[in-house]
């Protein structure tokens, strides 16, 4: 190569290497210039990034780089900084009385917005994005509660969840009257008409008067003698037309018979106790909000 | 020697070449992770999966859920804000193969443990439009159906063994046991629960009588993020 002067190619003035196949050769072309420059700046770059950012692997760890750059910290700095934002509004959430939250327009916008966003990526898979519920899944907009419907009943549903691992969840069992051998078969159908008839369905009057039996001697403790339920068991009132798992004869058959005992998850340890407070007063504020127990006018407590 | 004309004229040290070249990337950037000791976090917690979940875990594999959810929350103010604590790598020392990932057609499942009911599982994976509406996810009501045939369980774990999990002689003599007593919430859970300590019992897909891979699939959902305890995490000592 070296040594013999290059041949020059006549057309393009570029230098032709040397080795041929079959007559073939080709041109020496260089790298374009711009390209070069780029590369070796890139270059310069990338020994400027090992200085400054993490960059390269050692036996116990990695360099940290000069800036002391860390995604993990970044994270956190990131997270204080919203909390930060956040806390002016959300110390007072916290610290005002549960009934005054909706006088205050401030801390009330507050709790709903929150809420709300909190709700779509919580409680929106069961409960609906409009919280409209499912089958088997409570609509939180009506007025029909099964643990109640004040701010500091749906607080405490919404920290502990019900029938879970939380020790303080909120707990009942429906016996499966008919898978335990409670009831008979007929008893089933006989109670099924009562309640049929109570909820002020059309039915079998002489099965429904057999049926009012039944529910006397096995329903009242919980749904109560009237059937208007009890929400400290949450016991649903069987006398209107919300059903949680229909009020057709079929489906009230079907759970007489093996019982439901749904669940919810405790949020306690998933959401901090600000994100569920909001999320309290925006189900409250959903329509269906009731009163404190304590704010019912009755003798005032000393 | 090494011009470029002896490379294009021998092509299997070019070949040779281009190996030696590419793997140089490879063995600064990848290979020292596996030898680091601080790679995976000291955390307090971290069990290998039960019988049961490993076979959810298997099942969910099997059904290439992986191809639209990610287990795998990165630490980005606002998936911390939606998802939970950053996930960390300490969580995923038992998964062969991890799953992590940046491609979500469905949310990240990293911490979906606890955060929904059984009940809503059981109808999520039945018809996933009775619950979520909007939601494109194929609909698995044959998991519901199929039965788990615990006769190879044994070999599954011994197999997580042989790359690295910490399963013993004892968990995998008990592993047919203990995967039946997952899910009968009648059983007599204390072996299993001195193994794998925060096991959930539970029977999980509403049916008593059968173990299905829905109990293994709910199972497994229910422990995802669940294990580490973040209260004795210390943040600081594993920036990075």
């Amino acid at each position: 190569m070296a040594g013999k002067s290059p041949k020059i190619d006549s057309v393009t003035g570029v230098e032709i290497r040397e080795h041929e196949w079959d007559g073939i050769q080709e041109l020496d072309t260089p790298t374009p210039r711009w390209w070069l420059w780029v590369f070796l700046a890139c270059c310069i770059w990338a020994v400027g990034y090992w200085v400054v950012m993490p960059a390269w692997p050692l036996p116990s760890g990695y360099t940290k780089g000069v800036i002391g750059w860390s995604q993990r910290a970044n994270v956190v700095r990131d997270l204080a900084d919203l909390a930060e934002t956040r806390k002016p509004l959300e110390s007072q959430l916290m610290t005002a009385d549960l009934s005054d939250i909706e006088k205050n327009p401030a801390i009330f916008e507050f709790a709903v917005a929150s809420g709300r966003a909190a709700f779509k990526e919580n409680c929106a898979p069961c409960h609906g994005s409009g919280a409209q519920g499912a089958l088997g899944y409570p609509n939180l907009n009506d007025d029909d509660w099964l643990w109640g419907g004040s701010l500091s009943a749906i607080q405490q549903t919404i920290t502990h969840g019900i029938r879970n691992q939380d020790k303080e969840s909120r707990f009942s069992e429906m016996p499966a009257f008919l898978r335990d051998g409670i009831l008979t078969r007929a008893q089933v159908d006989d109670v099924v008409e009562y309640v049929t008839q109570i909820s002020g369905q059309k039915a079998d009057a002489a099965v429904a008067k057999r049926g009012a039996e039944v529910f006397g001697q096995n329903c009242v403790s919980c749904h109560g003698s009237d059937g208007r339920g009890d929400r400290s068991v949450g016991a649903p009132n069987l006398t209107d037309a919300i059903w949680l798992y229909g009020g057709d004869r079929a489906s009230i058959r079907q759970t007489v018979s093996y019982a439901r005992n749904s669940s919810m998850p405790s949020w306690a340890s998933r959401l901090s106790p600000a994100t569920i407070r909001a999320l309290a007063v925006y189900v409250h504020s959903l329509g269906g909000g009731e009163p404190e127990i304590a704010a019912v006018p009755g003798p005032k407590a000393p | 020697m090494f011009n470029n004309e002896f490379f294009e004229k021998n092509s299997i040290f070019l070949l040779i070449g281009t190996l030696i070249v590419i793997s140089i990337g490879g063995i600064v950037e990848i290979a020292p992770l596996f030898f680091l000791e601080s790679t995976i976090e000291k955390v307090e917690g971290m069990r290998p999966y039960t019988p049961l979940e490993l076979v959810g875990r298997n099942i969910y594999i099997r059904e290439g859920c992986y191809n639209c959810h990610s287990q795998m929350i990165r630490p980005l103010r606002d998936e911390v804000e939606r998802y939970g604590h950053y996930s960390l790598a300490a969580e995923s020392m038992y998964d062969h193969p991890f799953q992590w990932g940046s491609k979500r057609t469905g949310p990240d499942l990293a911490r979906v443990g606890g955060k929904y009911s059984d009940e809503w599982h059981r109808d999520h994976m039945r018809d996933p439009r009775s619950v979520v509406p909007g939601s494109i996810m194929p609909a698995y009501p044959f998991l519901a159906q199929t039965e788990v045939e615990p006769t190879m369980i044994a070999d599954h774990l011994r197999a997580n063994r042989a790359v690295g999990v910490p399963y013993t002689d004892d968990m995998i003599q008990n592993a047919v046991a203990d995967l039946m007593a997952q899910s009968n919430p009648d059983a007599d859970t204390a072996g299993l629960l001195k193994r794998y300590p925060k096991a959930i019992v539970r029977d999980f897909d509403g049916n008593p009588k059968r173990i299905t891979e829905l109990d293994a699939v709910i199972a497994y959902m229910q422990m995802l993020g669940t294990l580490v305890d973040f209260s004795q995490y210390n943040a600081e000592e594993f920036q990075r």
